[in-house]
């Protein structure tokens, strides 16, 4: 060691730099610092020898310890596979509609539906399937457009409504009242009926009875219960799709759908989700109140 | 200490100054360029990954100038809960197209890198406006400004400004870049529309559900729609993509 020169006044060490008389006093960093940062560079020289660190000409070091964080991945997923394993296989082999009658093959579908449910489906039919009025149809409630039973919904997740899968579900509700001889006149008594219907009144014997028998009947039935296979909603409840808040009157919003109908679509789910999961979805959304 | 004293030599002398400034600079500057001649190597070789169509890049642009990113990353990374929840993780491949890209881990919303074919289009154009009337705890601010026309005079400049960054445009893309950009948005052109054969698997739609204007939501819509759908995962081996 050299000698250390000590600022007289402070008592501190110089640098041993001089300008014009005037001498750098010096604090050097801690030894514990200094220690830490050449253990850290040693560190470093171990790290490149076990991880993969540095590019190639065409590759990369890859490291004693092979590491790769996708490989690491595909372990993991199988893992994950392996202790799911009983239950997947065992919903796998069970009938959809079998499901229910072994109850903790139905709990393990229930939890994956519900987790599933709010990663994917929450979105437009919101938490607990409650929909958004307007909009999205609520899945809580016994009123189905494309049918209630396990199968159905199964069928309609998996291939989702009017859009580009050929198996989606497909149905148009012709426009009325443009290019048809149906004038304004019995547009709104078509209209009136309809909100009769709704109401569980229907107005028996009136011209929007006629109309409605005429047109709408053979998709939405005779008495307005609809048909499921064809996405015609059933008209004789309160239950209404397009009805965005309670001050739009029925009538305006029965008009609004014959005149300038709207059609609802939903994304197919084949091919995103595997095939289990579509099962525990079908099963959870069957189970939120009003599975048939 | 003779380290210092050497340090001292070099710090006095102008040329051996000049010397080390330069070695420590070179050093630097291939650690750092070097990796970039063997980036070819890091993109993994899979199909289906073709540059924006210039609907899509409209809507990517967008995007941008609306701080999207700043709460909403484009990248799976290969952990098993993201992969459980968003799809198969983000491959290299498919942001080879972006300038810039969009990675990164801010999850203030949930990472968009596969969200296109989630949810439909009514659903996207509802939320961009409002997210509370879909999402009712959504933090989002709405975007309903984007429902105004959208100013794509300058479609042609963006797709020569990225070929000159290196996406593959070819003339005809260019050439066709507003017409292109025009009937993506236009739902009676149809799956068989000329967009269609210049950008394959290109979804065709009135993506805000106003077939009148060609609007910014369209555009927005479109870009969201393609997030993380080019690329056919049935198809590709995982060992093939092991880096």
């Amino acid at each position: 060691m050299a000698h250390i020169e000590k600022d007289s006044v402070s008592g501190q060490m110089t640098t041993g730099h001089e300008w014009d008389g005037i001498k750098e006093l010096n604090t050097p960093l801690p030894k514990w610092w200094v220690w830490v940062f050449w253990a850290t560079v040693i560190w470093s020289i171990g790290y490149w020898v076990v991880m993969p660190t540095w590019p190639t000409i065409s590759d990369y070091s890859r490291g004693m310890l092979n590491y790769s964080s996708r490989a690491n991945l595909g372990d993991d997923l199988k893992a994950q596979q392996a202790s799911r394993a009983k239950f997947t296989a065992m919903l796998a082999a069970t009938p959809l509609e079998e499901v229910s009658k072994n109850k903790d093959l139905l709990n393990f579908a229930l939890t994956g539906g519900k987790i599933a449910f709010g990663e994917n489906c929450s979105a437009c039919h919101a938490a607990g399937g409650v929909g958004v009025a307007g909009a999205y149809p609520t899945l809580a409630d016994d009123e189905w457009i494309w049918g209630g039973t396990l199968a159905d919904i199964q069928q309609t997740i998996s291939h989702g409504v009017r859009n580009e899968d050929p198996d989606s579900r497909q149905s148009e509700m012709p426009v009325f009242g443009t290019g048809d001889p149906l004038d304004k006149a019995q547009l709104d008594q078509l209209a009136d009926y309809v909100v009769s219907l709704a109401a569980k009144a229907p107005a028996a014997g009136s011209p929007g009875e006629a109309i409605f028998v005429e047109r709408c009947s053979a998709c939405h039935a005779e008495d307005g219960s609809g048909t499921a296979a064809l996405g015609a909603p059933a008209l004789n409840n309160n239950l209404w799709l397009w009805k965005a808040n309670a001050k739009q009157s029925n009538k305006d919003v029965v008009l609004a759908q014959v005149t300038a109908p709207k059609h609802g679509s939903m994304p197919t789910w084949a091919g995103r989700l595997d095939a289990a999961t579509i099962k525990m979805l079908a099963i959870y959304v069957h189970s939120l109140g009003g599975g048939k | 200490m003779s380290i210092f004293k050497s340090h001292q030599k070099l710090e006095t002398n102008v040329f051996l100054l000049a010397v080390g400034i330069l070695l420590t600079v070179i050093t630097g500057g291939l650690v750092e360029i070097v990796p970039l001649f063997t980036i070819e190597s890091t993109i993994e070789k899979v199909e289906g990954v073709r540059p924006y169509t210039p609907l899509e890049l409209a809507g990517r642009n967008i995007y941008i100038a609306e701080g999207c990113y700043l709460c909403h990353s484009q990248m799976v990374r290969p952990f098993k809960d993201e992969v459980e929840r968003y799809g198969h993780y983000s491959l290299a491949a498919e942001s080879k197209y972006d300038h810039p890209f969009q990675w990164g881990s801010k999850r203030t919303g949930p990472d968009l890198a596969r969200v296109g074919g989630k949810y439909t289009d009514d659903w996207h154009t509802r939320h961009l406006v409002n997210p509370r009337d879909v999402v009712p705890e959504s933090v989002m601010p709405g975007y309903p400004h984007l429902l105004r026309p959208l100013t794509f005079t300058d479609a042609e400049a963006h797709l020569k400004t990225l070929r000159a960054a290196g996406v593959p445009y070819t003339d005809e893309q260019i050439k066709n870049a507003k017409a292109d950009l025009q009937q993506q948005a236009d739902p009676t052109a149809g799956s068989d529309a000329a967009v269609v054969g210049r950008y394959p698997k290109a979804k065709v739609a009135d993506f805000d559900g106003n077939p009148k204007v060609v609007s910014e939501m369209d555009a927005v819509v479109a870009y969201l729609q393609v997030l993380g759908t080019m690329v056919d995962f049935t198809t590709v081996k995982p060992e093939s993509l092991r880096r």
